[in-house]
């Protein structure tokens, strides 16, 4: 293989990783208040339509990043209403909100199909970008991949050095416990699955305006679960969701290393990987189950009603 | 100001009355959507869920649509019973349709009807093997059994995809991405010749038939009830989880896989790339809509069979798009998990009120 | 001056009054106890005063200010701290962690400091703590401790104590008088709840006793009787205590020989080389602090985990890795902890859970459920053992805690066991129903059958069992007739000293803290 193949895998790696971590970010944060939020893949498909009407609508791609968020946090709303403050059964909760988010991205999406738009465009950062190899993968991006750089770095702050991040903890561990020391369960509960919200929204924004930039049904293909698959995998961890997120790049990307190298894999088959891949990282990860036990959120999926 | 108050126990009264609830609201949310879009909510709504029931020939296809949604849901709501989440139905049927059109592929000159046996059950293998994977998975690995069989759609989507493109795409057939259509000795009986209706309704018929029995009358039926109410009196009670873990799941892959054969052999009668509109999703809702009762199911089944056929009308009628379905299919689930609050809860003015904690869990000691 | 002052305090929940018209009154530096059987309101009462529950109706005066209390935060800043029964710790964070989330902002931010502070305080009070432990690797004991330091980091003027000493060996009952009298001298009002007599009388200046939501009487502890106390406590017509023939055991039913077994589950306690031997026609008591291996043994005994065959042993028959099932068939039963979630289903008919664990008495004919056999066997249950409920068809978790442990009971009795295993028969049960059970138990064993009872209850232990023993970090101590131990004896092999017998109560710290 040659510099430039290796050079344009890592790029790729990096693009396709970048939704997955924005989703399973949101997801994590979400989680570890004990909300478990399986409506990742209708808040990202809402998220994507949104933002790609907006872009075309107004012809403002910061508009329209801007609209994919919000649309991301109303569909988390949603589910949180539900599963916080009706105390609905989360999985459910969680299905309806996939199913729901599904069939209304299609709806609202319906005259879009096929449109083109002018994406995100990459943002080089002199200097750095000409490292060789990881120059153009690492500062050759756009704006939204240096995004999840930054909140890489900001979330391992807040959660572990910050007292919000301990609130957080604390409410998905042990809500009655928290709720006697005077923490609001239900607020940080909604706080995070808006945040879980807003991520999903990004990413599903990310997907339609900067990584094909286009609007099709459907169009997240799974991203959103595979994304909660990286959470377990993660053990709930931000760096381990960087890392799980790009490995899942390189798996989505297997048609563009083979074809460097000659092979001719249908690419139906190829398509298979990243979920193939899905179900060989919670195979393997169930072979430590002690260790997921305790780095699981001990109150996830179980709803909380306070006493009043 | 209204409050929540816990009830002492589940009203049996609000949890029949709380589909119909959510489909009230669906209708006055779905009234108020075309009505946004410009269009006079009454006649829309009209065109959505009576127009396509108007004449025999809607009646019939509407069987045609409750068939495998029947065959899924019965499968999961087993599945359900035993808290199992099997998203997997729609792999299963979408295995269950690809396995059973290669068998017919293998019987493209047959001439004699017997032919469908060996279809019909290689489809529901096809299915109970894919859910088997996702059996394994959860027994062996501890895998979540939620992503496991979402991940098992994807791959079992991308398997149709890559045999319709490739293997058995047809050698004659101009490089479309489908198969030969199949003999008609291996194309479902239908039950009058004017309709598309097949026997496969009765597949589903006879599997709620027997689903329920199991359910309500079986020791086997009860243990799976018990594993799903409750973990561990289950395991107190001696049951082994994982062997009905395996039976809930089987079961369930066959009916979807028989389903999905059913729907190739039947209205199809070939094999292209999409075969499901999304009938293993639809069967999901289409479960708790009906309460996880057999009857119930019935009904569902129905309505969301609808669903399918008021997209179309509305597509036809009106140019909406017929994405509409997923709309109101969205709808219909998110109504009424919230409306489900009133089984375990009841609003009450606001007076001294108390809602404990569903269950407190033994902190630390 | 009265620090706290509550008059005509009421609180109605669906279906009960909890708080009925409730006044208490606590002086400055008054220890004082809140006394009464489970359900008389106790819990809600001091859920008022910490504001986690908000009452009716009734007045809140606080330091001689007539105040309603908003929260927990705004109970902690007027001075009021509180330990929970069921500790409110978590156990993934560490001490500090856990202290620094019930802290205000300013006084949590530095961490070295909170941990210098909580090492000052904690030692003051004479009960160490290492800040930088996580709270799932301590002891309960030490967990205790961690509330109650939590509480006196601030400016303490009230400490709520929810039956501190359920979780504690009677030697550290004693150290925490110790640290609670220096608190009270030091000015520091303490409300005391209890339901356990003789600790009141010890510790106490005055008590306050609830029955039925409402004060049935106030008293000084030292100086009334007990027996008029228990009196106030469970009303008239109760009787309060029973004496049952003490016996001696016939032929060994159940015999468990070096059991050793290591769970998967990292908070599980390990069972160290165990024997054990139960005969029929007794009942050998276990006691124990919560959490040192009583539930993995009782697993251990319910097939609900599996160990090699020849561990344990029924009736000269190998059963260590048999089924629930199969050890069911050669006569055990059992009576788990959770009532509601193990021992039966809570969104399931007591039909539904007549059949749960009595399908082996012929309710079944070739895999299809016999249901005119079924209800006619839940009938009986109900009626024999006095289950108040709405028929066969309520919902399990409908009936009341006291109502559901008979239905459990009787469900076990009926399938003529020659071994019962019981975890807490009488934990959160009212005192009728107490009875009611412990009659049972007795009437079981004298038609025979082998009765292992597990409890945090020790009373209840002198009271039933004939012989008893002790577990302490999966290890079991010397079994004794129950005339021959004393309960200084048994506190200590609650703490693991299984060896010195005649040597005087120990000052040290107990083994396994």
């Amino acid at each position: 293989m040659d510099i430039d193949l290796i050079t344009n895998i890592l790029y790729a790696t990096i693009r396709t990783g970048t939704p997955l971590i924005l989703v399973a970010f949101g997801e994590m944060v979400c989680e570890k208040s004990g909300v478990l939020n399986l409506g990742q893949e209708g808040m990202m498909l809402m998220g994507a339509v949104i933002g790609f009407v907006a872009a075309v609508t107004t012809g403002s791609l910061f508009i329209a990043i801007l609209m994919a968020i919000i649309a991301g946090i109303l569909m988390s709303l949603l589910f949180g209403f539900l599963s916080i403050t009706l105390v609905s059964n989360q999985v459910a909760s969680g299905l309806a909100l996939t199913i729901f988010g599904g069939g209304l991205s299609a709806f609202i999406g319906a005259n879009y199909v096929g449109i083109g738009i002018d994406g995100i465009q990459p943002l080089a950062i002199p200097l750095l970008s000409d490292i060789p190899v990881i120059g153009k993968a690492l500062f050759q991006q756009d704006t939204l991949v240096y995004f999840s750089f930054f909140m890489f770095a900001l979330l391992y702050l807040v959660l572990t050095r910050t007292r919000v991040g301990l609130k957080l903890r604390a409410v998905g561990e042990n809500p009655e416990a928290a709720n006697s020391m005077g923490i609001h369960v239900h607020g940080v509960r909604y706080l995070a699955v808006m945040f879980g919200g807003a991520m999903a929204g990004l990413a599903g924004g990310y997907l339609s305006l900067a990584y094909t930039p286009l609007w099709s049904e459907g169009m997240t293909a799974g991203k959103g679960w595979i994304a909660l698959a990286l959470v377990v995998f993660a053990s709930w961890k931000v760096g381990r969701i960087m890392l799980g997120a790009y490995l899942f790049g390189v798996a989505s990307i297997m048609h563009l290393i083979l074809q460097g190298t000659g092979y001719e894999i249908s690419p139906s088959i190829l398509a298979m990987l990243p979920y193939v891949a899905t179900i060989a990282v919670l195979v393997l990860l169930s072979s430590n189950q002690t260790k997921a036990k305790l780095s699981a959120p001990m109150s996830l999926g179980v709803p909380y009603r306070p006493q009043l | 100001m209204f409050k929540l108050e816990k009830r002492p126990f589940d009203s049996r009264t609000m949890a029949y009355c709380s589909p119909l609830i959510a489909f009230a609201l669906t209708l006055l949310f779905g009234g108020i959507l075309f009505a946004s879009l410009g269009h006079n909510p009454f006649t829309a709504l009209h065109t959505f869920f009576i127009l396509p029931l108007s004449d025999a020939y809607g009646l019939t296809e509407l069987g045609m649509k409750v068939a495998p949604l029947l065959l899924c849901a019965m499968g999961l709501s087993l599945c359900f019973k035993a808290k199992i989440w099997n998203i997997g139905a729609e792999g299963q049927f979408i295995m269950g349709g690809l396995g059973g059109g290669f068998m017919a592929l293998q019987f493209l000159d047959a001439e004699s009807s017997w032919v469908l046996i060996p279809i019909l059950l290689f489809g529901a293998l096809c299915g109970l093997a894919w859910a088997a994977l996702a059996a394994l998975l959860k027994t062996k690995f501890n895998a979540n059994e939620i992503l496991t069989t979402i991940m098992l759609n994807y791959i079992a989507l991308n398997a149709l995809l890559w045999a319709v493109h490739g293997p058995l795409k047809d050698p004659s057939g101009f490089n479309f991405p489908e198969s030969a259509m199949f003999a008609n000795a291996a194309i479902l009986p239908l039950l009058h010749e004017d309709y598309r209706l097949t026997i496969a309704i009765f597949f589903g018929l006879f599997a709620m038939v027997a689903i329920w029995t199991l359910i309500s009358r079986s020791w086997l039926g009860f243990q799976i009830q018990v594993l799903g109410e409750d973990k561990a009196a289950a395991r107190y009670a001696g049951f082994k989880e994982n062997a009905l873990i395996w039976f809930a799941l089987l079961v369930c892959g066959a009916l979807a896989g028989l389903a999905g054969v059913s729907e190739v052999t039947g209205p199809i009668g070939q094999l292209i790339p999409y075969i499901s509109p999304g009938y293993g999703y639809a069967a999901i809702i289409v479960v708790f809509l009906g309460r996880m009762h057999p009857l119930g199911i019935l009904f569902a089944s129905m309505l969301m069979g609808l669903t399918y056929m008021g997209g179309e009308m509305v597509q036809i009628e009106m140019s909406l798009p017929k994405s509409i379905t997923g709309l109101f299919q969205g709808m219909l689930l998110f109504f009424l998990l919230a409306s489900d609050l009133l089984i375990g809860y009841r609003i009450v003015k606001k007076a001294p009120a108390n809602i404990e904690a569903p269950t407190t869990n033994r902190v630390s000691a | 001056m009265n620090r706290l002052a509550l008059t005509g305090i009421s609180k109605q929940y669906p279906g009960c009054m909890a708080n009925d018209g409730v006044d208490l009154t606590v002086k400055q530096g008054e220890i004082h106890a809140l006394l009464g059987e489970n359900g008389a309101g106790k819990s809600t009462l001091m859920k008022i005063i910490y504001g986690v529950v908000k009452p009716d109706a009734g007045q809140f005066e606080w330091e001689g200010e007539s105040i309603s209390v908003s929260g927990p935060a705004h109970a902690r800043r007027l001075g009021i701290g509180m330990v929970f029964q069921h500790f409110s710790l978590f156990e993934t964070l560490t001490v500090a962690e856990n202290i620094a989330l019930s802290l205000p902002k300013d006084q949590s931010q530095d961490m070295t400091a909170l941990s210098n502070r909580i090492r000052e305080v904690s030692e003051h009070y004479g009960m160490a703590l290492d800040p930088q432990r996580f709270v799932h690797t301590l002891s309960v004991g030490e967990q205790q401790r961690v509330e109650i330091v939590r509480c006196l980091l601030q400016d303490i003027k009230l400490l709520i104590l929810d039956e501190p000493t359920s979780v504690l060996t009677p030697q550290e009952v004693k150290r925490l008088f110790a640290t609670l009298n220096k608190l009270a001298s030091e000015g520091c009002s303490i409300l005391f709840i209890s339901h356990k007599l003789d600790e009141v009388t010890e510790l106490c200046h005055n008590a306050t006793i609830l029955r039925g939501g409402k004060v049935s009487g106030h008293c000084d502890p030292q100086a009334v009787s007990s027996h008029d106390i228990a009196r106030m406590m469970v009303g008239d017509d109760t009787p309060l205590n029973q004496d049952f023939q003490k016996v001696e055991g016939g032929k060994v039913v159940l015999d468990i020989a070096d059991l050793n077994y290591q769970s998967e589950d990292p908070f599980a306690c390990t069972i160290k080389q165990l024997h054990l031997k139960v005969k029929g026609g007794e009942i050998l008591g276990i006691a124990g602090v919560a959490g040192n291996g009583q539930d993995e043994l009782m697993r251990l005994l319910s097939g609900e985990e599996t160990t090699s065959a020849d561990c344990i042993r029924l009736l000269d028959k190998n059963i260590g890795d048999l089924s629930p099932t199969a050890r069911r068939q050669l006569g055990f039963a059992f009576v788990p902890e959770e009532r509601l979630g193990r021992g039966a289903v809570p969104d399931m008919s007591l039909e539904q859970n007549t059949l749960l664990s009595s399908a082996h008495l012929g309710l079944l004919n070739k895999g299809w459920i016999r249901f005119d056999k079924v209800k006619a066997l839940g009938e009986h249950i109900l009626q024999k053992y006095k289950v108040k409920s709405a028929g066969l068809q309520a919902q399990a978790k409908s009936l009341s805690g006291g109502n559901l442990q008979k239905f459990i009971l009787g469900r076990e009795i009926e399938q003529n066991p020659k071994l019962l295993a019981c975890s807490h028969p009488t934990w959160g049960v009212d005192i009728g129903a107490a009875v009611l059970i412990r009659h049972a138990l007795i009437e079981l064993r004298d038609q025979g059958a082998a009765i292992v009872v597990i409890s945090e209850d020790i009373d209840e232990l002198y009271q039933i069992c004939d012989r008893l023993c002790a577990i302490c970090q999966g290890e079991i101590s010397p079994i004794k007739a129950t005339q021959d131990v004393s309960i200084e004896q048994l506190g200590q092999w609650m703490t693991g000293q299984f060896k010195d017998v005649t040597e005087p109560a120990v000052t040290s710290e107990p083994a396994y803290v």
